[in-house]
């Protein structure tokens, strides 16, 4: 087995430094520095052709960066192919070998490695108990469905006892339910393991839901680095309170008038009360606006109101449907209504 | 929309028949491809089966006509003697050959084209290999014959490097054979390899597999349908050719020659029909062992 390069001690899991990708005249990863620490969930989350995957492959060895260095525990792999890096690849097409059985490709990475034939059984039965498919060693990848594929293909990386598993968007093939347990399964399973998970979705629910730390990806840039609750409270920029969660940004003359200062901020629907009659603002709501209800929304467990304010511009309010929800209980189309906040609960986020 | 009742009645005759006919569906799964089995069953099967009876026939030896009476002497001659053995085993040699010989040249190149040219250059190799299908079989191994010849090219460059180069016969039988079925090698396995996904190929490097053993266990396997298809071709086309052995085999002759022997000069058709049940039956068993592989499955 070949044995990974002993990490540095305190070294992070993984150490990215200026690294730039360039295809042609796209540029398709810019300036990218992060630190990853060991046993970390961290997630990279942006929209299509963000460059997060681009990030991901890199790291994994499948493209060489035009610029910059990564170092796994403190060991600089830039130029080193994927077969000599300590990571391991949950792909998003599952890449399984279809003319080997689960367990075959399970044991691929170990019979590559030379482990000895009883121990890589053992493993790999290990492997697939863990992902619950210990059954199924005999069949062929054909046979199982797209949510066991997607396990075998975790086992099959786990196996390894990799430093950093990269998952690329694993679970973007599978419907809402199967990937809502997934999603718990998946950080459960990492948190057991202690091993470093590099995450890539473009699902902001999916990341806040499992990820320690996220990175905010838009054309090529990181745009914040910070914990879930960091990331949904206090946005650093427009496009990442756009991205995650619902886009509520004051702008222009509306933040002039309302807050008194100039600028763009941010504030999160759920944190707006309406009402219909200013008089029953509550006192700590130091933050008041009149406007006209534009669409109200059922959405089950809430009901989400757009209101267009009168000094301009546009916010969206969120409430729970803690009560049955009546009709006369929700302000409707075309009612005048106050909405009130907060003054914290308006965060600035500087154009990025 | 205009209710049927009021169109011409030829548009009502023909939509009644839409009508019979979209109730129906096995009626119009008949009309559909009857034709084509019809074809089929008597153009292809008809005449194997005439074939197959004409060889059980005999031939008398004084005027030359076919004599129908059944009997398997025409197969005993091919058995017992020691010619036609040889011939038989030269035969299904070359077209091995040939068939080895197009899966070592076709598999890089297949990759190439696959996997590491660009766009751009993939086209431009489909079209390259696929243009000397355009050009006449004849001119191709006439083109081998003037360059296998005594002061041809391939003896001058043999010469330079102090070589010994073949001339006419076996072995320029098959370089011959091997160049004129390549593409029908090629192209399956491009297909193949077309189809296997580089997320596969990734997979295996990113645990841990250097280059030649992810060749090995995964691309390989992989294309062996493929390739199985591929040698279907060219072993076919190699076992029922004899203009090529006419042209670069020197003296030698394979099994096509034999029934073109037996139409033309002997003719003594019952015994062509014999010979030429030989390859049949050969394609057969080949068939056979191929499907017992699998590779048949995903063609």
């Amino acid at each position: 087995m070949s044995s990974p390069a002993p990490a540095r001690n305190g070294a992070p899991a993984i150490a990215i430094r200026g690294l730039r990708k360039e295809f042609g005249s796209v540029v398709a990863v810019d300036e990218v520095d992060l630190d990853i620490a060991n046993g970390e969930f961290f997630s990279m989350l942006g929209p299509s052709g963000s460059g997060k995957t681009t990030v991901l492959r890199m790291v994994a060895g499948f493209e060489s960066p035009t610029a910059g260095t990564i170092e796994l525990g403190g060991v600089d792999v830039t130029k080193d192919a994927p077969f000599s890096r300590d990571v391991n690849t949950v792909f998003q097409d599952y890449a399984l070998f279809p003319h080997m059985t689960v367990a075959q490709n399970v044991e691929y990475g170990l019979r590559v490695k030379r482990v000895p034939r009883a121990e890589r059984r053992t493993r790999a039965q290990e492997a697939l108990e863990r992902v619950q498919l210990g059954e199924y060693g005999a069949r062929r990848p054909g046979q199982l469905s797209g949510g066991q594929r997607q396990r075998v293909a975790l086992a099959r990386a786990l196996v390894n006892r990799p430093r950093v598993l990269l998952l690329d968007e694993p679970l973007g093939a599978l419907d809402l339910k199967l990937r809502r347990e997934m999603q718990v399964e998946l950080k459960q399973l990492q948190r057991d393991l202690g091993i470093t998970f590099l995450f890539v979705t473009h699902d902001q629910e999916e990341a806040l839901t499992m990820s320690d730390r996220i990175a905010v990806f838009n054309q090529g840039r990181i745009e914040q680095v910070a914990s879930p609750r960091d990331l949904y409270e206090l946005p650093a920029t427009p496009f990442v309170a756009g991205f995650v969660g619902t886009s509520n940004v004051l702008d222009g003359d509306a933040a002039i008038k309302l807050l008194g200062e100039p600028g763009t901020f941010s504030v999160r629907p759920e944190k707006i009360q309406l009402h219909l009659d200013a008089s029953h603002v509550p006192t700590q709501h130091a933050v008041t606006a009149a406007g006209v209800v534009r669409e109200v929304v059922y959405l089950g467990s809430a009901t989400q109101s757009i209101v267009d304010l009168d000094h301009g511009g546009s916010l969206i309010v969120l409430r729970q449907n803690q009560q049955s929800s009546e009709e006369g209980d929700v302000a409707g189309r075309g009612a005048h209504v106050h909405l009130s906040w907060r003054r914290e609960h308006t965060v600035p986020v500087t154009a990025g | 929309m205009t209710s049927v009742s009021e169109g011409t009645p030829e548009q009502v005759s023909r939509h009644q028949v839409s009508t019979v006919l979209h109730r129906r569906p096995r009626l119009r799964l008949g009309l559909l491809i009857g034709p084509p089995m019809l074809w089929l069953g008597v153009a292809y099967l008809g005449a194997l089966g005439a074939l197959f009876i004409t060889s059980l026939w005999g031939q008398n030896p004084f005027t030359g006509d076919v004599v129908r009476e059944w009997n398997l002497d025409n197969f005993r001659l091919l058995f017992e003697s020691e010619v036609y053995r040889t011939i038989t085993i030269r035969t299904l040699g070359i077209a091995a050959l040939v068939t080895v010989v197009d899966i070592v040249i076709a598999f890089p190149v297949a990759l190439y084209m696959a996997k590491v040219a660009s766009p751009r250059m993939q086209r431009i190799l489909v079209i390259a290999v696929l243009t000397p299908l355009w050009a006449s079989y004849l001119v191709k191994a006439y083109a081998w014959r003037i360059m296998l010849s005594e002061n041809g090219v391939i003896s001058d460059l043999g010469g330079l490097l102090g070589l010994d180069t073949p001339g006419y016969g076996l072995t320029a039988t098959v370089v011959t054979l091997a160049y004129l079925w390549l593409p029908f090698m090629i192209l399956p396995i491009y297909a193949g390899l077309e189809r296997l996904p580089d997320s596969m190929l990734e997979a295996s490097m990113d645990l841990g597999a250097k280059t030649g053993h992810t060749l090995r266990r995964v691309v390989l396997p992989a294309v062996f349908p493929a390739v199985v298809a591929g040698s279907i071709f060219t072993f076919s086309l190699s076992l029922g050719d004899y203009i090529t052995v006419k042209i670069v085999g020197g003296a030698n002759q394979m099994l096509g020659n034999v029934v073109y022997d037996n139409v033309g000069a002997a003719n003594n058709l019952p015994f062509a029909a014999a010979v030429a049940t030989i390859p049949v039956v050969i394609m057969l068993v080949y068939l056979a062992a191929a499907r017992r592989t699998g590779a048949l499955e995903n063609v």
